[in-house]
């Protein structure tokens, strides 16, 4: 007896969320590589800051900020690279051949990355808060929750689009990334208040999601938070709930363009372009 | 015959390395690519200084800070491009078990193919380093650089870095996915403890311990004394105290110090990544995919 179209797609995130978080648990020396490691990049920020005798929100600020690299990289190198690494390794076709849903598909990569990453970003903040003396004001954990699930829908919204465009640039894929963690770790303000770039500039960042969901958690977050904010986080949640919308929707027309132009140029099954 | 041999592999790998790196795009992309990463880099570091100082460049310890970030590049760029080689052959191309086939000595065809990012990575740190002069006040005087401490210890620095990057590498053989935390995460601990962009002596007492023992830590100091002398001079003076934690020392005892750690570091990565070796080879692990 075949199965609903609902169903069969619960079952499709299900199984593709499956290796990421069970991948965890089998190999847990990623807590040592993932969690640890990239805490000395966050205490070389937060001891800039601590030399140069700022404020003591600032070290919040890198060790928030810090955290939330660990989305960007999972959207970098394990959504939007990932179609096109499936390619490589042979696995893209068996997903075209699935009777699924490619946005299912990809809502599972999102979700294994997801949890598997906000495991990572928890880690990291409790121990940038213990090491650093780090002091969090929580006045509203609902709008933080909020502010948060926003962030990462939109953020993962970005993701599954980037895989498509990814898939369709081949090789250029690793370098497109690689240079899109510099730049995006300046623009959207990861460790210093976006503001501080000025309106235009932080406007133009706020493309990006965590652009806003960061500079929206830092002032729910840091009583001085306010001062360096960039809008409001009313204002912010309304412009990431646009993006959330946004993002979902030019995902699913990338996917179907991608598959189109793939099947079209028999590129789709083409390794090591 | 073998050095001829040895010779011809280094060539052909580091041309391997250079079409991997360079043909995915035209040479004006790939020159633009190559200048936004380090810039970008150098920009989030300067807009922290200028948060908190609110826009004076033209001291001692930008350029300090400024130098020791340029120079940190090396560090990021060529543990990472030595390690990315054994990863990328292992789960992306799964060309490695060809490689360690093939009658070739592999550490010369690593370090050929990282010898593309060095290269790559002297251009960034050169324009950064160029960007920080002209748009920014960083105090490089071509005049004053010590040019024969310079040469020398870029020399060791960079033999010591490749050699950390092949240890690392050889750990990525036994872990999952992970090589590029490994690389970050271990430039990170250089970045901390190595004083790259604060003085080590801001750092807890045990933590500067650990940094007298890090290669890393004499490099940056030597590397700033020969490019940027005035500035390092002119902290001195301005701290009031041994800043740096190195003061005391002359050039050529920080130069003996910086071999002696690199030699040690040499012994130890080579160890590592031999033993990183037998264990993957037992295990099965020289063709491992683990991309989920």
């Amino acid at each position: 007896m075949s199965e609903g179209p609902l169903k069969s797609n619960l079952r499709a995130i299900r199984g593709r969320a499956y290796p990421r978080l069970i991948g965890s648990t089998r190999e847990p020396s990623w807590f040592f590589f993932d969690v640890v490691l990239p805490l000395f990049t966050i205490a070389g920020y937060a001891y800039v800051y601590r030399f140069l005798e700022a404020d003591a929100e600032f070290i919040g600020y890198v060790v928030l900020g810090g955290a939330m690299t660990a989305f960007w990289l999972n959207i970098l190198w394990s959504m939007a690279s990932q179609l096109y690494w499936e390619k490589e390794i042979g696995n893209l076709s068996l997903y075209l051949m699935a009777p699924t849903s490619r946005m299912a598909i990809l809502a599972g990569m999102a979700v294994g990355g997801l949890v598997e990453t906000t495991i990572q970003a928890a880690a990291t903040v409790v121990v940038g808060v213990i090491a650093f003396d780090v002091i969090f004001s929580l006045g509203s954990p609902v709008t933080l929750i909020i502010v948060f699930a926003v962030t990462m829908i939109a953020l993962y919204g970005m993701g599954m689009m980037f895989a498509s465009l990814y898939l369709l640039l081949g090789r250029e894929a690793y370098h497109l990334s690689s240079l899109m963690m510099e730049p995006i770790y300046f623009a959207t303000g990861f460790y210093f208040p976006v503001r501080c770039l000025g309106f235009w500039a932080a406007a133009g960042a706020s493309i990006i999601p965590v652009t806003l969901g960061l500079d929206a958690m830092r002032q729910l977050i840091f009583p001085a938070g306010a001062d360096d904010a960039f809008l409001s986080v009313n204002t912010e949640i309304a412009v990431l709930c646009v993006l959330c919308v946004v993002f979902m929707v030019l995902a699913r027309y990338a996917l179907r363009y991608m598959e189109y132009l793939g099947k079209t140029t028999g590129r789709l099954t083409l390794r090591w372009q | 015959m073998a050095v001829i041999n040895d010779l011809r592999l280094l060539k052909n790998s580091a041309w391997l390395g250079w079409q991997m790196e360079a043909n995915w795009t035209d040479p004006f992309l790939f020159a633009t690519y190559s200048i936004v990463k380090p810039i970008a880099g150098t920009l989030i570091l300067v807009f922290m200084y200028l948060v908190i100082t609110g826009g004076e460049t033209a001291n001692d310890f930008f350029s300090y800070m400024y130098v020791g970030n340029a120079l940190y590049m090396f560090v990021a760029e060529v543990l990472f491009g030595v390690t990315w080689v054994i990863h990328d052959d292992r789960e992306h191309y799964m060309t490695l078990k060809h490689v360690y086939m093939a009658p070739m000595n592999f550490y010369i065809y690593i370090f050929g193919r990282s010898a593309i990012k060095i290269a790559i990575t002297s251009f960034g740190v050169l324009v950064t380093l160029v960007f920080g002069v002209l748009a920014l006040g960083v105090g490089i005087n071509l005049g004053a650089v010590d040019w024969l401490l310079l040469a020398p210890s870029l020399v060791v620095g960079l033999l010591c870095i490749c050699i950390l990057g092949l240890a690392m590498g050889g750990v990525s053989f036994l872990t999952a996915k992970h090589s590029i935390g490994i690389n970050e995460g271990l430039a990170g601990v250089f970045y901390v403890m190595s004083g790259v962009v604060f003085p080590i002596t801001i750092l807890p007492s045990w933590a500067q311990t650990i940094s007298m023992f890090l290669p890393v830590t004499y490099w940056m100091e030597v590397v700033r004394r020969a490019v940027v002398p005035e500035a390092m001079d002119g902290l001195a003076a301005s701290s009031g105290y041994d800043v740096t934690g190195m003061g005391g020392m002359s050039d050529l005892t920080l130069m003996a110090l910086l071999l002696v750690s690199a030699g040690v570091f040499f012994i130890m990565s080579i160890g590592v990544f031999r033993v990183a070796d037998n264990i993957a080879r037992k295990k099965g692990k020289v063709d491992w995919t683990t991309a989920y």
